[in-house]
């Protein structure tokens, strides 16, 4: 399922709603969450799971193509663990 | 840094700021987005967010596990997990805007 996708399933499901508005809608959620992430903060959607970010220390890399050695600064990468609902739906 | 956490009640008063529906309507809505999006890995569907990031499910075979107390060795199931892979854009928005994306 892609993003359209799931733009045209909540349209399909709220016909008194405009597309424009589902379209803004489902933006609105992915951007508040990528926002908070963005802060450092934590978001807890209850069921689905939970977004965060993680420090990844400094470290010193290598260029897989020339063996170069090269140095990798400390980054903040997302996460997303699953909720304890969805994964017993996953595993039934 | 004291991380906030931010619910469904932030989401749903973010919905309700940008779009003119009520609150109730709102959190009616988030809900179905969350339950389109569970209903489509339940399926096994992968899930591609655009900018976002995208889910799949990855199946896992059964493996020998070990209960940390006792040191038992105890089967560990079948089973699916759910991984989330994020985005360029979003790898690079969580480290302010360096790294990550063509740019």
């Amino acid at each position: 399922m892609t993003k359209s996708e799931l733009i045209a399933r909540l349209a399909e499901r709220n016909p008194h709603l405009y597309q424009r508005d589902v379209e803004r809608i489902v933006s609105t959620i992915f951007d508040e969450i990528a926002e908070a992430l963005a802060r450092g903060d934590r978001v807890e959607l209850r069921g689905f799971g939970a977004f965060s970010t993680k420090r990844r220390d400094a470290r010193q890399g290598r260029n897989p193509r020339t063996g170069e050695s090269v140095s990798v600064t400390e980054k903040m990468v997302p996460c997303f663990k699953t909720g304890k609902q969805l994964r017993e739906l996953l595993n039934p | 840094m004291p991380a906030n956490t931010i619910t469904r009640s932030q989401l749903c008063e973010a919905v309700y700021q940008e779009v003119g529906l009520s609150r109730n309507e709102s959190a009616d809505i988030l809900e179905m987005v969350l339950d389109e999006l569970s209903g489509a890995l339940s399926r096994g569907e992968t899930v591609k967010i655009s900018s976002f990031g995208s889910f799949s499910v990855r199946k896992k075979g059964q493996r020998v596990g070990r209960n940390p107390k006792t040191g038992d060795e105890v089967p560990i199931l079948p089973r699916q997990v759910l991984v989330f892979r994020p985005s360029q854009l979003l790898k690079g928005r969580v480290n302010g805007g360096r790294s990550g994306g063509a740019s």
